[in-house]
C-alpha cells in the first residue's frame, strides 16, 4: 500500500505527487502587470524614504517604484541591481516585514506597506525574462581576484570586481554555485531553479571563472591564494552547525535541519524525499520555521517547534511564525531538549533565573520520529591568523579582516544580520574597497 | 544607448528636461539642487523690472485637486513673479552659470510693455552668462491687472512689439511663454514669430478656483475669507498644452518655429508625448514641487528606455514624429470601423462598462447573471466609453474590423479604402459640390 500522513515512522510519499507539487509552489506568485500597477500606484515616492534606509543594500526604492508605474520596469531592474545584483533573489527571500516593508509610510498610516518585495521580483523577472544583463566591464585592470564561496557575498563581490574590470576566480566546496541560495532557503520561495537561472545571469558580466568542488581548507590554502591572487575575499558562509547537547543525539532520526533543507533543495522528486510522521524542530530561527514548514509540506502528521526562550525572541519574524502557524506548525515556547528517546523527546520547561535559562525540572514526552536541529549555524573552516570576533571572523565596516589583502563578509563576517541581502550588501562593499586598494 | 542631449535654439543641455520658471526656479539654493539632481537646464522665476520688488500674499498661495489616494492632479497658485531684488538674482544667476557650464540657464522676464524698461533689464541678463531669455506673457494672476503677464499675452500685438524690442537689444535667444488663456494659440505664435522670437514656450497656466470652502464660503486658497483666480498646472492640463502645442506645431505659418513644451509634464511618456506633437524640450514645474527633483531620474531612464526600445538615437528624432498624424476631424477615416474587445480572463467583473454603455451609450455590453459581460457587436459603436472607464488597463481593447467583413451593426462591409467627411454622401457640403 501507498504510503499515507499515517504510516509510521520516516517514510516518503505520503502525500499525492500533486499536493506536494501545489505544496511547493510560490509563496507568493508573482504580481501580474494590473496587480504591480495597482500595488505601484501606492506608493508616495517618499522623500528620504525609510524604505531605502531600512534595505541593507540602499536600493532607492521610491525610483523603482516610479519607474514601474511610468510602465519601465526593466529601468526599474536596473535601478534595483546597480544596488543589489541578487535583487531577484532578494526580492523573494528577504523578510521585508522586518525590512523596507516594516517601515514604509503607508504601513504606519494603514497598516498596509506598499508591496516592495513584490514589485522588486516583478521588475527583475522581467529584465531577466529579455534575457538583458544591463553591466558591462570597465577596461581590464590586469589584476586578479580570489573569491572564495559562491553564495551571495562571494557572487556580490565577484560581479561588482569583474565590472571594475578585474579578472575574478569563485572557489567553492560545493559542486553547485549559489551557497544557500541554492541550498538552504526554503524551496517555496525560490522556485523554477531560480537561484541557478540568476546565477547564470549574473556571470553574463563576464570576468569570472567558477571553479566548484574546490574548498579552502582541502586543496587551497590562504597562503596560496595570497600568492596566487592581488586580493582574497572570503564568503565561506557558516558551515559548521552547533551540537544539540541533549542525550541522544547521534540517534537514528536526528539530523541537521540544513542538511534535511539542502537534501530537499537539492531533490528533483519530492515524493521520494522521506519525513517523519511526527517531527519535532528544536530551535527558533528563520532555519527551524523552514525546516518545519517544509516537513508539513511534504505530508508530516504533527509539526512541532520547540524553542528554548520566549515567542518574543524568537529569530524568525511574526510573519515566519504566521506563515508556520498556517502551515499547521504547532510552536512550542519556553521549552529545551533534555533527551531523545525511540519515537519520542523528551523536553523540560525553561525559565529565566538570575539572567540565565535553566530548566524548571518540569519534564514531558511528545511523540518524535524525527528530530531536526536548527539551533544556529557557526563559523567552520576559517583560515587560520585571521582575528575571530564572536565567532566570526572580524571585519571592518568596508570588508578588511585581520590580514591584510584579505576580506570577508556575508554570514562568516562579523556585523550585520545573517540575511542574503546583508551578505550582498558585504560582498559588494568589499569588492568597492578592493577596487579601491588595487587602485591606490 | 540613446542620446538624451539637447540643443534648443542653440542653447545646449544634457538632457531635454528643464525646469519652468517658477518657485522651484526662483534661487541659486533651488537651482544647485535641481542641477545635482539632474535637471537638464532651468528657466530662472521670472524677474521684474529693478527697483521694490512685488510682493505676494502672507497667506496660502495653492489649492488643489486630487484623485484617489489624494495622487495631486491640479494645481492652483496666486503666486507672482520673484519678489526678491533684482541684483540679488543676478547675481546668483552669473555664479550658477559659471559652475553649471554644460547646464541651460535662461532668465525669464516680464517688466512694463515700455520699450525702456525691456532696453535696461536685457543687458543685466546678458551679463550674467545666461543662455537665452524668456518673455512672461503668461502669468493669469496678479501681473495682468498691471499691465504685464497674460495683459500682453493675450494682444498679438503687443507680442510682436515686445518680441522685437528684445531681438533687436539682445544677442541672446528669445523664447516667447505663451498663456493658454486665450481662443486661438496660433495667434499669439505667429505674432512671436513676426517679431522674430526665436521660440515660443507653452503653456503658463490657465485661469482657474480649484474650490470653494463651503463652511467659508470663499475660494481656496483663501487669504482671509477671500480668495482670487490662480493659474492652474499641473497633470490635469496637460492634455489642453498638448493640444496648443500641437496646433502650433502643425500650423504652416509657425511650423519651423521651435517650441518648448510646458504644462503637466510628470513622467518620461509626458515628456515623449511633448517631443512627438513638435516641442523641441520639456519644462516642469508642479510634478517636481509635488515630488521633489529627483524625479528627473525616472524621466531620464524612461526616455533613454523607450528611445532604445524604439530605435530613435538622439532626442532630435523624435521631435514632430506625431505632427502628420495630427489632422482635423473631417480628414478622419470613417471607412475606419472597430468593435470593443473584453478580454475575459483579465476582466475583474466590476460593471463599469457595462453600466456605462447602459446607461449613457449605446446598450452595446450584456450582462449575464453570473456576471459575464460582453460587446455585442451589432450595436457597439466603438466609442471608446468602456475602455476609459475600465479600471484593469488593457482588459478592453479596441479592435479595427477587417476589411471586406460586414460591421453587424450597419451591415455593411467594410471598406479597406480611406474615406472621409469631405467626400460622405450625408455632407451638404459634398452634395452642393454634386450638384
Ligand atoms: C535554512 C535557511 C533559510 C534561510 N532563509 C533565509 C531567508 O528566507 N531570507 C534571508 O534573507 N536569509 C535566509 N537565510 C540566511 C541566508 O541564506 C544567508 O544569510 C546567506 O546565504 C549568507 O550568504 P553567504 O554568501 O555569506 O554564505 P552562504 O550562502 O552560506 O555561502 C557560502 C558558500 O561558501 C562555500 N564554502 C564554505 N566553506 C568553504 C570552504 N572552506 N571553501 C570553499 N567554499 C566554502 C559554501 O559551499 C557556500 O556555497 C537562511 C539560511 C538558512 C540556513
Ligand atoms: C507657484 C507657481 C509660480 C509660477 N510662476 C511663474 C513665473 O513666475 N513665470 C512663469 O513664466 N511661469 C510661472 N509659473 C508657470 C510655470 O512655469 C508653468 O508654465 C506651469 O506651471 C505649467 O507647468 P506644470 O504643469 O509643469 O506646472 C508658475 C507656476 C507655479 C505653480
Ligand atoms: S512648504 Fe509648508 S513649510 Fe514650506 S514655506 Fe510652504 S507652507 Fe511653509
Amino acid at each position: 500500500m501507498a504510503n499515507s500522513q499515517m504510516t509510521r515512522g520516516i517514510a516518503a510519499g505520503r502525500l499525492p505527487a500533486e499536493v506536494i507539487a501545489g505544496n511547493f509552489s510560490d509563496l507568493h506568485p508573482p504580481l501580474d502587470p494590473h496587480e504591480a500597477a495597482v500595488a505601484a500606484d501606492r506608493c508616495y515616492f517618499c522623500h528620504d524614504a525609510p524604505c531605502m534606509t531600512a534595505c541593507p543594500t540602499s536600493i532607492d526604492i521610491p525610483l523603482f517604484i516610479r519607474q514601474i508605474q511610468t510602465g519601465t520596469p526593466e529601468s526599474a531592474a536596473k535601478t534595483i541591481l546597480d544596488q543589489n545584483i541578487l535583487g531577484g533573489m532578494c526580492a523573494r527571500v528577504c523578510p521585508t516585514e522586518t525590512l523596507c516593508e516594516e517601515v514604509c509610510v503607508r504601513e504606519v498610516a494603514e497598516g498596509k506597506p506598499v508591496l516592495i518585495g513584490q514589485l522588486q521580483r516583478y521588475a527583475t523577472d522581467t529584465l531577466m525574462a529579455d534575457g538583458v544583463h544591463p553591466f558591462a566591464r570597465a577596461a581590464p585592470t590586469g589584476k586578479r581576484v580570489a573569491v572564495v564561496g559562491a553564495g551571495p557575498a562571494g557572487l556580490a563581490c565577484a560581479h561588482r570586481l569583474a565590472m571594475k574590470g578585474h579578472d575574478v576566480v569563485v572557489y567553492d566546496a560545493r559542486q553547485k554555485p549559489g551557497g544557500l541560495n541554492e541550498y538552504g532557503i526554503a524551496s517555496y520561495k525560490t522556485v523554477g531553479g531560480f537561484a541557478q537561472a540568476e546565477v547564470d545571469w549574473l556571470l553574463q558580466i563576464g570576468g569570472i571563472t567558477m571553479e566548484l568542488g574546490k574548498a579552502l581548507g582541502d586543496g587551497l590554502s590562504l597562503d596560496g591564494l595570497r600568492d596566487g591572487f592581488d586580493a582574497v575575499f572570503l564568503g565561506i558562509g557558516l558551515a559548521g552547525v552547533n551540537a544539540l547537547r541533549a542525550e541522544g543525539e547521534d540517534r537514528e532520526g536526528v539530523r541537521d535541519a540544513v542538511d534535511f533543507i539542502a537534501e530537499l533543495r537539492q531533490s528533483d522528486d519530492l515524493t521520494s524525499l522521506p519525513v517523519g510522521r511526527n517531527v519535532v524542530v528544536i530551535g527558533g530561527g528563520m532555519t527551524a520555521v523552514d525546516a518545519a514548514v517544509q516537513s508539513k509540506l511534504l505530508g508530516a502528521q504533527t509539526v512541532t517547534i520547540a524553542y528554548r526562550r520566549g515567542q518574543q525572541q524568537m529569530a524568525a519574524s511574526v510573519f515566519e511564525q504566521d506563515l508556520a502557524a498556517s502551515r499547521g506548525v504547532r510552536i512550542l515556547c519556553n521549552v529545551m531538549p533534555v533527551a531523545v528517546q525511540d519515537g519520542e523527546i523528551e523536553l523540560e520547561y525553561t525559565a529565566q533565573e538570575a539572567g540565565a535559562l535553566k530548566g524548571t525540572g518540569e519534564r514531558f514526552r511528545i511523540v518524535a520520529d524525527q528530530v531536526f536541529k536548527a539551533i544556529g549555524q557557526r563559523l567552520d573552516g576559517a583560515p587560520d591568523g585571521l582575528k575571530i570576533e564572536a565567532g566570526k571572523i572580524a571585519v571592518s565596516d568596508d570588508g578588511k579582516t585581520s590580514i591584510t589583502g584579505v576580506w570577508a563578509g556575508g554570514d562568516c563576517a562579523s556585523g550585520g544580520d545573517d540575511l542574503t541581502v546583508t551578505a550582498v550588501a558585504e560582498g559588494r562593499d568589499a569588492a568597492e574597497d578592493i577596487d579601491r586598494a588595487l587602485r591606490s | 544607448m540613446a542620446d538624451l542631449t539637447s540643443n534648443f535654439v542653440g542653447i545646449r543641455s544634457p538632457n531635454p528636461f528643464w525646469l519652468a520658471s517658477a518657485p522651484p526656479t526662483d534661487k541659486e539654493y533651488n537651482v544647485r539642487r535641481a542641477f545635482e539632481a539632474g535637471w537638464g537646464g532651468v528657466v530662472w522665476k521670472t524677474l521684474g523690472e529693478d527697483g521694490p520688488p512685488v510682493v505676494n500674499v502672507n497667506g496660502p498661495r495653492y489649492g488643489a485637486i486630487w484623485g484617489a489616494d489624494r495622487r495631486l492632479l491640479g494645481l492652483n497658485n496666486i503666486e507672482l513673479i520673484t519678489d526678491r531684488p533684482l541684483e540679488v538674482n543676478l547675481r546668483e544667476i552669473k555664479a550658477v552659470k559659471r559652475d553649471y557650464p554644460d547646464r541651460a540657464v535662461v532668465v525669464s522676464i516680464m517688466v512694463p510693455c515700455e520699450e525702456a524698461a525691456w532696453k535696461a533689464i536685457l543687458p543685466l541678463v546678458e551679463e550674467t552668462g545666461a543662455d537665452g531669455i524668456e518673455l512672461n506673457f503668461g502669468c493669469p494672476h496678479g501681473m495682468s491687472e498691471r499691465g504685464m503677464g497674460a495683459a500682453v499675452g493675450q494682444v498679438p500685438e503687443y507680442i510682436e512689439m515686445v518680441a522685437r524690442w528684445c531681438k533687436q537689444n539682445t544677442r541672446m535667444p528669445v523664447i516667447v511663454k505663451l498663456t493658454p488663456n486665450i481662443t486661438d494659440v496660433r495667434k499669439p505664435a505667429r505674432a512671436a514669430k513676426a517679431g522674430g522670437a526665436d521660440a515660443v514656450s507653452l503653456i503658463n497656466t490657465i485661469s482657474s478656483i480649484t474650490s470653494v470652502n463651503l463652511d467659508t464660503m470663499s475660494p481656496e486658497p483663501s487669504i482671509d475669507g477671500k480668495g482670487s483666480h490662480g493659474g492652474y498646472c499641473g497633470p490635469a492640463v496637460k492634455p489642453i498644452a498638448l493640444n496648443m502645442v500641437a496646433e502650433i506645431a502643425r500650423d504652416p505659418e509657425t511650423a519651423d518655429l521651435p517650441i518648448s513644451g510646458i504644462g503637466g509634464v510628470t513622467t518620461w511618456r509626458d515628456a515623449a508625448e511633448f517631443l512627438a506633437l513638435g516641442a523641441g524640450n520639456v519644462q516642469v514645474c508642479t510634478a517636481a514641487m509635488t515630488y521633489g527633483f529627483k524625479i528627473v531620474q525616472e524621466m531620464i531612464s524612461g526616455l533613454s528606455q523607450w528611445m532604445d526600445e524604439k530605435g530613435h538615437a538622439t532626442v532630435a528624432d523624435i521631435v514632430g514624429r506625431a505632427v502628420p498624424n495630427v489632422t482635423d476631424w473631417q480628414y478622419l477615416n470613417l471607412n475606419y470601423v472597430t468593435k470593443a474587445r473584453i478580454n475575459q480572463d483579465e476582466c475583474i467583473k466590476c460593471g463599469r462598462c457595462y453600466i456605462a454603455c447602459e446607461d449613457t451609450s449605446h446598450q452595446a455590453i450584456t450582462m449575464s447573471p453570473d456576471r459575464l459581460f460582453e460587446v455585442q457587436d451589432d450595436e457597439c459603436v466603438a466609442c471608446n466609453l468602456c475602455v476609459e472607464v475600465c479600471p484593469v488597463e488593457g482588459c478592453i481593447t479596441m479592435e479595427a474590423m477587417t476589411p471586406g467583413t460586414v460591421d453587424p451593426r450597419t451591415g455593411r462591409v467594410v471598406q479597406k479604402d480611406y474615406a472621409n467627411w469631405t467626400t460622405h454622401p450625408n455632407n451638404p457640403a459634398t452634395v452642393k459640390a454634386a450638384e
